[in-house]
């Protein structure tokens, strides 16, 4: 996403998706971020995602809760409704407008300190019940709108712009989740735009609770030398080990003959995330093999990117719960008040 | 037995048990056979917050004035709990009687030579009739139950029937129940000059009415006015409103013909992600609530600043207890009142309503919703303990079958498609509220919330005109809602010169208070307040009585701060009774205190 205004008119030769809108169509207002900022790409590959998913703008849900990341919402979709909520509570929020309509498309974006600090609670509950979103952790390790402090996500060791070291133990998003029971855990960075649109898209396409996190380095705070989240060190430590392709919902895939060395996991909505050139014996639905391999490859200094996990067999919050098909928010008054009649004769049990 | 004159429907009864021992049954039985001889009962539950052990009391009133509040005056005593014998039977009213359990001897020490005591072998008639140890010790207290049947005259009958539709299929329990029924019955029949100088006797009092808790009754609300998600924490005692709906909702709203449910509640991890979940679900258009008490009040200011800002309805129940802190967390108190109306930080104030009994909590519940769209803010409602958990007999609920919700205003797809651009909080119309849009409905009608701060538009500010632009159409909402909330009730005495202004809870005793001042020759005005804000009505109260005694449930007076800063009466015209032990108030309170004040 650029940080420059934008001109009004489109090219007429800029492609189209399925819906016939182009993917001007789905950006938003000028980001307000520094220049360079590892969130403007993320912002331009969730642009990219929905644009190929073929979402109609309107019906699209942004989430966000408070800090530089939960800004990005208004850098994309204009068309679609945004909630900066507030510090850490975003996945409540989320909670209860899934709740309400089950029909949105429900993007929550949240940072290091938004979700793993303040909003750790409820980020771990949102992960337990399986609530169907796609929650992108634009990790940076750093505070970034209050200049410069550790976060929870900041390594052992990795130093802050005065050179001081971080002596407090990290938290790791994609571990925690595992531990957690969470149903889709990915890792990405920012800066590997071809590796994040398939993994945004296969988290839009997951039935529950889809974590992304992405290694989004901080320009202006943590891009120093020492930084464990810096631009030159996670190129340097990224361990693309798993690829992932996703493929929309088609009836020609079914007929296809899978390529030896790949593994396909069927999504709820029909789709298919292909995942290539894994690890030997790497299996994404086998929680504690991959939570091994994640804290083997941790210990190592490699930052592993990929879709991790996936778990495409339990339900989300609605399906736990057996609610309407319906969106709540649209069943009639006229369905939901049981009426004088049984007022009255409910009345009976309380005589 | 007793020199005192015979009294009909005119008594209060206290039992003291242990906790966990399984005395409700038999006392709500007590209470709702009273209840089903058509006679004003009210029954009021002092429990410990404990599972086991802790001392727990159970009053009875019966009135057939109509007086409910909690009565002091004890004409018998149930002093089934050694751990409170010496303080139960000292409370007592002369005249009266204890009834107690003479399978051990009594300690002479704790004899009194002005009432009569009532030995019934409650445990060695258990214990030879039934074989189970826990049976011996629950039917202890059908037993006890037995024997105030004989005592007070209670129709057999109807406690025959009441068994019945308890235990219908459960032939053993039914049996069990029947037969130390008995044995306390034909105990004190035997034994004692039945029934006491005091008595109960048929009355038809209470054909159109109903016995029932608010927190039920509240959850009744809920499904009427069309709440759709529920998201609460656990906590005493607003917990059985969710229990209520939870319940409510598996009868009442489950589709017919998918199976499916209509409804969605979400258990959540605090009161902080609950109020969070009430927010996302409104401002995703369904109507949802969230029930919590005074700590959870505490967690959700945060985010009751981002509704009130943001303006999303809300509704909160808060089920008050004693503060601070855990506080007493089974005792009762309007402890909530200023946190309420000014939670969250920065410039916020909310729309509250107070409920006096359940039959207002269903009223209000339902007109929560309705204001909460209205004004796309967060409404309170102020319920209690005492209203919340105890069995009231209030007339039977009503419902209007062509009442639809307001649910303010919102634009639909074809609306937004015939405007040129949609502002959110741009034009206002004259209560200073603007059209809302719901996500899902049009991309025109796409806009971003934010808690931060904005402009008319909608749009990111830091401009101090355009700051205040928005907050300054929120205090001018906010005092529109005034004439919105449940107008005061009313009750004016020819030749009162002090005024008496109080809420919730407290009605049934200042009522009881009032009318006894007036027959000593003390008349006094009267004004409920239902509502926050204040309209013009309730200054006009005010400036129109020599003073006003305002009567509530908290130290520090939080109703009089609220009316001294949020009217323009003089502080010196308001003076301020005061009862905050954490047990519901009684007329003999009430008396005392605006004594007090005439005798200055």
């Amino acid at each position: 996403m650029p940080s420059i205004t934008k001109p009004v008119a489109a090219h007429p030769s800029l492609a189209k998706n399925s819906l016939g809108l182009t993917i001007r169509e789905y950006e938003g207002s000028m980001s307000t971020l520094c220049a360079g900022c590892g969130h403007d790409s993320i912002t331009a590959a969730i642009i990219r995602a929905v644009w190929e998913l073929s979402i109609e703008p309107h019906m699209i849900a942004k989430m966000s809760g408070i800090g530089c990341s939960s800004k990005t919402p208004t850098y994309f979709v204009s068309g679609a409704h945004g909630f900066n909520s507030a510090h850490g509570r975003m996945p409540a929020i989320a909670t209860g407008a899934n709740a309400a309509n089950r029909a949105l498309t429900y993007i929550g974006v949240s940072g290091d300190g938004d979700s793993l600090s303040i909003g750790l609670g409820q980020l771990s509950h949102a992960i337990r019940r399986n609530l169907k979103m796609a929650y992108i952790l634009e990790n940076n390790g750093v505070y970034g709108l209050t200049k410069g402090q550790f976060s929870a996500s900041s390594d052992l060791g990795s130093k802050n712009k005065r050179g001081e070291p971080n002596r407090v133990s990290p938290i790791d998003p994609a571990l925690l989740a595992l531990s957690i029971g969470a149903t889709f855990v990915a890792r990405s960075f920012s800066g590997d735009k071809e590796q994040l649109v398939p993994i945004i898209k296969a988290a839009i396409a997951h039935r529950g609770f889809a974590l992304v996190d992405v290694i989004s380095p901080c320009v202006t705070f943590n891009d120093h030398a020492g930084s464990t989240k810096s631009y030159s060190h996670v190129r340097e430590h990224q361990l693309r080990s798993i690829e992932t392709d996703f493929i929309a919902p088609a009836p020609e895939i079914l007929a296809e003959i899978t390529p030896k060395g790949v593994t396909n996991v069927a999504m709820h909505d029909g789709s298919v995330v292909r995942f290539t050139s894994l690890p030997e014996n790497y299996d994404p639905t086998n929680r504690q093999k991959v939570y091994n391999y994640l804290l083997e490859q941790q210990g190592q200094g490699n930052v592993v990117t990929g879709l991790l996990y996936v778990d495409e067999s339990a339900p989300d919050v609605h399906e736990l719960a057996n609610t309407s098909e319906v969106p709540l928010s649209q069943i009639p008054f006229e369905v939901l008040c049981p009426g004088a009649a049984t007022l009255a004769k409910l009345q009976e049990e309380f005589r | 037995m007793s020199d005192s004159a015979a009294r009909l429907n005119d008594f209060a009864v206290k039992l003291a048990n242990p906790n966990g021992s399984g005395s409700a049954s038999a006392n709500g039985l007590l209470m709702q056979a009273m209840f089903r001889m058509g006679v004003p009962v009210s029954g009021k539950n002092l429990f410990p917050s404990n599972i086991q052990g802790l001392p727990t009391w159970y009053e009875i009133r019966v009135s057939g004035e109509g007086y409910m509040a909690r009565s002091l005056d004890y004409d018998l005593m149930v002093a089934m709990n050694a751990q409170t014998y010496e303080r139960d039977v000292k409370e007592v009213r002369a005249g009266g009687f204890v009834l107690y359990d003479s399978s051990w001897p009594l300690d002479p020490r704790l004899m009194r030579t002005d009432i009569g005591f009532l030995g019934v072998p409650l445990a060695k008639m258990c214990n030879e009739q039934f074989a189970e140890p826990r049976e011996r010790v629950l039917m202890k207290n059908i037993a006890y139950a037995g024997s105030m049947a004989a005592l007070l005259n209670l129709d057999m009958k109807v406690v025959e029937q009441l068994l019945t539709e308890k235990y219908g299929g459960k032939k053993g329990l039914k049996e069990s129940n029947q037969k130390a029924l008995a044995i306390g019955y034909d105990y004190a029949a035997k034994h004692f000059n039945c029934p006491l100088p005091f008595h109960l006797g048929p009355m038809q009092e209470n054909g159109d009415k109903i016995l029932i808790d608010g927190n039920t009754a509240t959850a009744l609300g809920c499904l009427y006015a069309g709440a759709t998600v529920a998201a609460w924490y656990p906590i005493t005692p607003a917990t059985s409103v969710m229990d209520a709906f939870t319940r409510l909702c598996a009868k009442y709203r489950k589709d017919p013909d998918t199976g499916k449910n209509n409804y969605l509640i979400v258990q959540a991890e605090d009161e902080l992600a609950a109020i969070g979940m009430v927010i996302g679900a409104s401002w995703n258009g369904a109507r949802s609530f969230t029930s919590t008490a005074g700590p959870g009040i505490s967690l959700m200011n945060e985010l009751l600043g981002l509704a009130y800002y943001a303006e999303i309805p809300a509704v909160v129940i808060d089920v008050q207890r004693v503060g601070p802190s855990t506080g007493m967390p089974t005792r009762t108190q309007q402890g909530d009142i200023l946190s309420c109306a000014y939670a969250s930080h920065g410039d916020t104030k909310h729309i509250l309503l107070f409920p006096s009994n359940p039959a207002e909590c269903f009223e209000f519940a339902v007109k929560s919703f309705d204001l909460a769209e209205q004004f796309q803010t967060p409404v309170i409602m102020l319920s209690d303990l005492d209203i919340g958990m105890n069995d009231w007999v209030v007339p039977r609920l009503t419902w209007d079958d062509q009442w639809r919700p307001n649910r303010g205003r919102v634009l639909t797809a074809e609306e937004l498609q015939e405007m040129s651009k949609y502002f959110r909080y741009s034009p206002r119309d004259e209560d200073g509220v603007a059209a809302r849009t719901l996500p899902g409905v049009d991309a025109k009608g796409s806009f971003f919330t934010r808690g931060s701060g904005h402009n008319r538009f909608g749009v990111y500010t830091e401009m101090p005109d355009e700051y205040q632009d928005v907050i300054d159409r929120l205090l001018e909402k906010h005092n529109s809602s005034a004439k919105y909330v449940p107008a005061p009730v009313m009750l004016t005495r020819p030749g009162a010169k002090i005024g008496v202004i109080s809420l919730g809870g407290c009605d049934p005793a200042v009522r009881e208070g009032l009318d006894q001042l007036a027959a000593h020759g003390t008349p006094a005005d009267y004004m409920r307040i239902r509502g926050f804000p204040f309209d013009t009505v309730v200054t006009e109260f005010l400036m129109s009585h020599d003073y006003t005694v305002i009567i509530e449930q908290n130290r520090d007076a939080q109703l009089r701060s609220l009316l001294t800063l949020e009217t323009t009466v003089p502080k010196e015209k308001m003076r301020s009774a005061l009862f905050y032990g954490g047990f519901p108030l009684s007329a003999r309170q009430v008396v005392e205190s605006i004594k007090k004040f005439e005798e200055k």
